[in-house]
């Protein structure tokens, strides 16, 4: 599902620069201690990192909801916290929380969006109705957005991020309670903006997301930039795997192979765990020698929750 | 295109967003302050006011406490319509559409107060139709009417703007209305003149902000003020100035409303 980056000349201005960003909020709850990243325009860019590590506090000062205690962040050159509104002007907003008037028409919720930007009312409109048809909410634009399922109002929310047609799209855990359907089809209008040149930053705890869609991913935790690199050279990190085999019938006693360790699931399960330097072919053959039929063959789990998971107790276990 | 457009469009928005909102909500924002005027009328004016005879410049108790309702309505509707807007959107987290927004703060303030003096204006406008039902009036100082109208409405459009971006509840955009507005109106010489209080209540009652809003409109209406009207304004301007400040340090710092 990755698409390849948009070519850039050597010289073009990154879409985002973050220059060590500092949050202190006013209880002493230090949420960012020194982040600093760049995000290349066109690239679709994995922002992760758990519960409280300072995600949603960076994408509330890119988009000035949240004010920094130091440092500043730059979208395509233009200082967010100097030039205030020039760079509000770049970036679109999926914010992680419903945050329209639930009483307002989905139609009105965008025209206005776009009115706030300055966009004349007879272009909003047609920017409004392009966009809730291509999120096929436009049978639903006249009806109030109270009426709307999770679903819609998630769909509603980047619609309306996509009325002032921005260079940097920052969706903040925008599938969060979306039915994989749902899921799905956002993913598929998210990557074509991407395709035609918008600069996308994601947020997301289903990490197979970001590993199909991101090529670049930052990790953050506590408040603390843990890993910056491209989604490949990440993933080619992870040095053991571990798959889980639906066999015919497991045996009672499992044969020994070096380098992998075998482990009986249930009776018709078995689960693997091996070095990625190690080939699969051997373990076929040796599991074929016992008798063992493999119906079928999956990831334990997803590679990068693998890694995520690995980075982050590393970077606890260093705290600690 | 200009800022100076784009932000003209955004006020335009802004203001036409607050309009469908008292609009789509009329049976809360226009149709209860004209039944309570009426009500004033009729109890207070008719009833009452019947028995009271001439109050003062040989105008009828009715004919006197119209300027004075009529500005009451304007400001606890100008004041009402802001507070429950502003914070139901920061309630609803809607007003975030705002703050990420390339909008100035000057553009947010004045979008919600034009919206706000709107609705005083068009309460004032109905209350001031259903007095005509009541007793006469004819206009003395049109231009004075209008601007002491216009700067009622505005400060306490502006106060109710300070009020919301402070509450952090519900109760709190009806605490000041009740303990502080409702009081300086009946104290306002909405029902009488503060001519006929002895000192030290006269001198007190000069203190009150909405003693010269309601003598402005009444010299404009009537042609008599207990306040001198030069004063009046001056007062009325100052407060303006000083609640557009405190309302826009407030945006910019982001008191409430960002992190």
């Amino acid at each position: 599902m990755v698409q390849p980056m948009p070519q850039q000349s050597a010289t073009a201005t990154p879409a985002l620069v973050v220059d060590n960003l500092r949050k202190t909020y006013g209880n002493g709850v230090e949420a960012l201690k020194g982040v600093s990243l760049t995000v290349q325009p066109g690239d679709f860019f994995a922002l992760l990192g758990p519960n409280g590590a300072g995600k949603s506090t960076l994408i509330g000062i890119l988009s000035s909801l949240v004010n920094s205690t130091s440092g500043d962040a730059r979208v395509f050159g233009v200082s967010v916290n100097k030039q205030r509104n020039d760079a509000m002007r770049l970036i679109g907003l999926v914010p992680q929380e419903i945050n329209f008037n639930q009483f307002e028409k989905p139609f009105d919720i965008c025209v206005n969006e776009a009115g706030f930007y300055g966009i004349p009312r007879k272009i909003a409109a047609q920017r409004a109705e392009k966009y809730l048809k291509e999120l096929r909410l436009w049978d639903k634009a006249q009806h109030q957005a109270r009426m709307l399922s999770g679903g819609m109002k998630r769909r509603l929310m980047i619609a309306r991020a996509m009325m002032n047609e921005p260079k940097l799209l920052i969706l903040d855990e925008p599938t969060a309670g979306v039915d994989i359907e749902i899921r799905r089809s956002m993913w598929q209008f998210v990557s074509g903006i991407n395709a035609a040149g918008t600069t996308v930053i994601l947020t997301t705890h289903y990490l197979e997301e970001a590993e199909q869609l991101c090529r670049n991913i930052a990790i953050i935790d506590h408040g603390t930039i843990v890993e910056n690199t491209t989604m490949k050279r990440l993933l080619a990190t992870l040095d053991v795997e571990a798959f889980i085999l639906d066999v015919v019938a497991a045996p009672a006693s499992l044969p020994t192979l070096p380098g992998v360790t075998l482990r009986r699931v249930d009776d018709y399960t078995l689960e693997a765990e091996m070095s990625r330097e190690h080939d699969l072919n051997s373990l076929f053959a040796t599991l074929s020698a016992h008798g063992v039929t493999v119906k079928s063959m999956r990831n334990k789990t997803n590679r990068l929750e693998e890694l995520f998971v690995r980075l982050v107790e590393n970077g606890r276990d260093k705290a600690a | 295109m200009s800022n100076a457009t784009a932000n003209l469009v955004a006020l335009h928005t802004l203001v036409r967003r607050e309009i469908m909102r008292i609009l789509r909500i009329w049976t809360q924002t226009l149709i209860p302050p004209a039944i309570t005027m009426t009500l004033y009328f009729v109890i207070f004016g008719k009833l009452i006011g019947s028995r009271i005879g001439s109050i003062e410049g040989g105008f009828s108790y009715m004919q006197y406490i119209v300027p004075g309702l009529v500005m009451m309505s304007i400001i606890t509707n100008s004041y009402g319509n802001i507070s429950s807007s502003f914070f139901g959107a920061k309630f609803s987290r809607a007003v975030e559409e705002m703050l990420v927004s390339p909008m100035p703060n000057w553009v947010i303030l004045l979008g919600y107060v034009t919206g706000a003096v709107t609705r005083g204006l068009v309460v004032g406008v109905l209350v001031l139709l259903i007095a005509l039902f009541f007793t006469s009036l004819h206009v003395v100082h049109p231009v004075i009417t209008f601007f002491s109208v216009l700067l009622g409405a505005t400060i306490f459009s502006l106060a109710g703007f300070v009020n919301a971006v402070y509450a952090k509840k519900f109760d709190d955009i009806a605490l000041v209305p009740t303990f502080v507005l409702t009081p300086l109106t009946y104290l306002g010489g909405v029902f009488y003149s503060v001519n006929m209080l002895g000192e030290p209540w006269q001198a007190i009652s000069r203190a009150n902000p909405i003693l010269y809003m309601v003598n402005a409109f009444r010299f404009g209406v009537l042609g008599i003020s207990d306040v001198n009207i030069g004063v009046a304004f001056v007062v009325m301007l100052a407060f303006v100035a000083g609640l557009s400040f405190v309302a826009l340090q407030l945006l910019g710092r982001g008191v409430g409303l960002r992190s």
